[in-house]
């Protein structure tokens, strides 16, 4: 074994620039796909955390349909008791009650339609982001108070600030028409600016009393401690529901489906660039393991002719190879890893790219996240490609005649 | 020239020696270019659907506002100006796609259901080849004229409102007093659109009718031009920007929606990137295989630079046979992707990730389109930058010392 391994070696570096750009091409792509994939997986992270810390969560008891409808009498009954049982039940506070209508706000001088939600002021907080977003007054603190937290653009557009009055106008539970007026005393700045134009906040109780609830609301946010838990805090949730009242708990996949596609779309599309690169290396070690396979014909021809067997050969062209690829593994996880782990402390800013993170809920400064499999998977399967192509090269040598190799030009 | 043709003899001639490693490298340059030329294809299909689906959105590449409802859409923020006196500067600029809309934000109640939605006001006359409504997609009949008492709105938000055709609905807005001005009206058609939000977002209604309940004369919010070319607005930016009072807006489509306007540019920009990186991939096979037919060759080199070539004429082989590669490969790859982009042409479903596609802006059916300028950007790109990568191999045999070369042991 450790001849052939010092055959290969000294092989490998017969040719040390050939076997350099070879090297070269694996480096290329090793270092290009382990940033590129860091990248993606700290994107994706961040796009799955900052859209659903707003306000949709990790999952969400409801009434059966209301994901798709989202109707006004698809309700979750007592929604308030219900959710502190599930808090005492899940031993976690990561547990909230809303009611959502839409209604018409007017101010002095505007009118604008918004969502409003009804939210429980002690709780809200723990589940969503938009309560630590205010910027001017105070959040709600009351659980019946007839008080507003309205976002930044909303109050712009409707010409309101803290103290001011907003009237609500809207149809209740039973279809009747119903109003409220309540108090601004809070805007909240999100950065986003659809959620800070369309959505307001009333504390729960009054939601219920205007709308004429009876209780009932309609959904629960249940957060688990990170998105990777959430599957087996769903399972827990899903049997302390009471049963015979039409609730399911739908995971944030089904709140917002389109953002695990939108990352799936993004994932084919650039697993396609990925292909296409590792199909490219893959020819430049085909190339150059076939070059030094022909140029060592008349090589071959005598220490087959010498009672080696053709098998040991093409055992060597591959270890070869596999030496190669290792070269390329090594270096190319360590500048790789170098590159990734500058940028995700630094922050990487693309020109122009401002609007399009915004589409996403991202931030303008990205930072990559290296892990294990993004650090390994790129280079592996270059390697694993680069095996592959030499396959050919060693599967010639088999049908080599020592005579005729040794008499090669 | 004589030289040149012996040149060009000698560099064929040598690519077919080693037919393996020649063929080898074709099939790399043919994927490369092919994955080049593919994928910017996809791409900017992809881009073209989201620019017109979202141009359709807001239809008119080019509006005029009051400078105030940008930032506040409100019915206090109109355009003054009647029609009859666009219509005849207008006319007289060759400018013939334009129309008013009014564009309020209103709530729309159903006797189970109330929304928030964006109410247009329009005259169905003019906006012809301007909405993003498919006329044939209607349940019911589309608006008839800009005095039409009823409604038109999105499947999407029937269902939701539990309404259909022929049913009453309420809408409410607010005049430029802040009085609620609410009035029923009868849905009498539902329009399917490409993206779902938009039949969840817009409610048609006639401009007169509108007019009249808010309260507003023959004031409107916005003045819509088109030119019939989203990627070329500036002519049609021009003529309305001279052409309106000082006091309005004028914007581009780009200008309004920013996130797409930084996509069409964003995406010129990726096409080079995308390019290059495909080639730096296939350079290194590509200099490889240069530096391993000049390193076999070089006692032919000395023995040709001992018997009078000029250094020149080696180089020139060297380089001749170099690109003789690249158009061969070329070939290939232009080939390849013409053929596998033409039979998508009817598009490919992506409706599996539909969703995602709509949170990007985009539908779900993609169709490549193939553009002359990424075709040639690719190969130029190829051209450029793999005569760059073969001068130096080249430059190396062409300065070997003949008697040197002769007597190198292979």
């Amino acid at each position: 074994m450790g001849l052939i391994f010092r055959l290969a070696w000294r092989n490998l570096w017969r040719q040390p620039k050939r076997t350099w750009l070879t090297i070269g091409a694996m480096l290329f792509s090793n270092v290009l796909l382990i940033f590129m994939m860091s990248l993606q997986f700290g994107m994706y992270g961040l796009m799955i955390e900052n859209t659903l810390k707003a306000f949709t969560g990790h999952m969400q008891v409801q009434a059966e349909g209301y994901v798709d409808d989202q109707k006004m009498r698809q309700v979750v009954p007592d929604v308030r008791a219900l959710a502190s049982t599930l808090r005492e039940e899940l031993n976690s506070e990561n547990v909230a009650a809303r009611a959502r209508g839409f209604v018409l706000a007017s101010s002095e001088e505007r009118s604008y339609g918004i969502a409003v939600l009804g939210v429980e002021p002690a709780f809200e907080p723990v589940v969503s982001s938009v309560p630590g977003l205010v910027k001017q007054g105070r959040y709600l603190d009351s659980y019946d108070a007839a008080e507003i937290v309205v976002g930044a653009v909303l109050a712009r557009n409707l010409k309101v600030g803290l103290g001011d009055e907003i009237t609500l106008l809207c149809s209740g539970l039973d279809g009747s028409f119903a109003a409220t007026v309540v108090n601004v005393v809070g805007i909240f700045d999100s950065g986003i600016a659809e959620l800070d134009r369309s959505i307001a906040e009333i504390p729960l109780g009054h939601f219920q009393d205007v709308f004429y609830m009876e209780g009932a609301g309609h959904e629960i946010v249940i957060n688990a401690p990170d998105v990777e838990q959430a599957p087996a805090l769903e399972a827990r949730v899903q049997g302390l529901l009471p049963a015979g009242k039409d609730l399911v708990v739908q995971d944030w996949n089904r709140l917002q489906p389109g953002l695990k596609q939108a990352i799936q779309a993004d994932m084919s599309s650039s697993f396609f660039t990925y292909g296409i690169l590792v199909v490219l290396v893959s020819f430049s070690v085909l190339n150059t393991q076939l070059m030094s396979v022909l140029e060592r014909t008349r090589e071959f021809g005598i220490t087959m002719a010498l009672g080696l067997k053709p098998q040991r050969l093409g055992w060597l062209v591959m270890l070869e190879t596999c030496l190669m690829g290792s070269i390329g593994v090594v270096l190319g996880a360590l500048l790789g890893a170098l590159l990734t782990s500058y940028f995700s402390s630094n922050g990487l800013v693309l020109p122009g790219m401002e609007e399009m993170a915004a589409q996403f809920n991202l931030p303008v400064r990205m930072y990559p996240r290296i892990t294990l499999l993004s650090l390994l998977a790129g280079p592996l399967v270059v390697f694993s490609f680069s095996l592959l192509a030499a396959i050919y090269p060693a599967v010639r040598l088999r049908w080599l005649q020592p005579v005729q190799a040794m008499r090669a030009a | 020239m004589r030289t040149f043709r012996i040149l060009f003899m000698l560099a064929w001639r040598n690519l077919w020696r080693n037919h393996r490693r020649t063929l080898i490298m074709l099939a790399a340059i043919g994927v490369g270019i092919w994955a080049m030329i593919f994928m910017t294809a996809l791409t900017q299909g992809m881009v073209n659907e989201m620019i017109k689906d979202g141009i359709s959105a807001l239809p008119g590449e080019v509006q005029v506002h009051n400078p105030a409802y940008l930032d506040d859409p409100n019915i206090n923020n109109l355009i003054a100006t009647p029609d009859s006196e666009l219509e005849k500067k207008f006319t007289g600029a060759g400018l013939v796609q334009w129309a008013t809309r009014i564009k309020v934000p209103a709530v729309i109640t159903s006797e189970r259901e109330s929304r928030g939605v964006t109410l247009l006001g329009i005259d169905p006359q003019r906006e012809l080849g301007m909405t993003f409504i498919d006329l044939d997609n209607i349940d019911g009949r589309f608006l008839e004229d800009a005095a039409d008492n009823a409604v038109v709105i999105g499947r999407k938000l029937a269902t939701t409102l539990e309404t259909e055709v022929g049913k009453r609905i309420v809408l409410m807005s607010q005049d430029p007093d802040n009085e609620i001005a609410d009035r029923g009206f009868r849905v009498v058609g539902l329009f399917g659109a490409s993206q779902e939000s938009f039949e969840e977002t817009y409610v048609f209604a006639g401009k007169e009718t509108l007019q009249k309940l808010l309260k507003i004369g023959d004031h409107v919010t916005e003045v819509v031009v088109s030119g019939g070319d989203y990627r070329n607005v500036e002519p049609v930016f021009e003529k309305v920007s001279a052409l309106v009072d000082e006091d309005l807006q004028v914007s581009r489509w780009t200008d309004l929606d920013s996130y797409l306007g930084t996509m069409l540019k964003v995406m010129d920009g990726f096409v080079l990137v995308w390019v290059i990186v495909i080639f730096l991939a296939l350079s290194f096979g590509l200099v490889n295989t240069l530096v391993m037919a000049v390193f076999e060759r070089v006692r032919e080199i000395g023995l040709m630079l001992a018997l009078g070539m000029r250094p020149s004429s080696i180089l020139g082989q060297i380089v001749i046979e170099s690109m003789l590669l690249l158009f061969l490969g070329m070939f290939i790859g232009n080939v390849l992707a013409w053929l596998t982009i033409i039979p998508l042409q009817g598009g490919i479903d992506i409706s599996i990730v539909a969703e995602g596609m709509e949170m990007m802006g985009a539908s779900s059916v993609l169709v490549p389109q193939l553009r002359l300028q990424d075709v040639i950007l690719a190969n130029c790109v190829v051209l450029v930058l793999g005569f760059l990568a073969s001068l130096s191999p080249a430059w190396r045999a062409s300065r070997y010392e003949p008697i040197e070369a002769i007597t190198k042991a292979n």
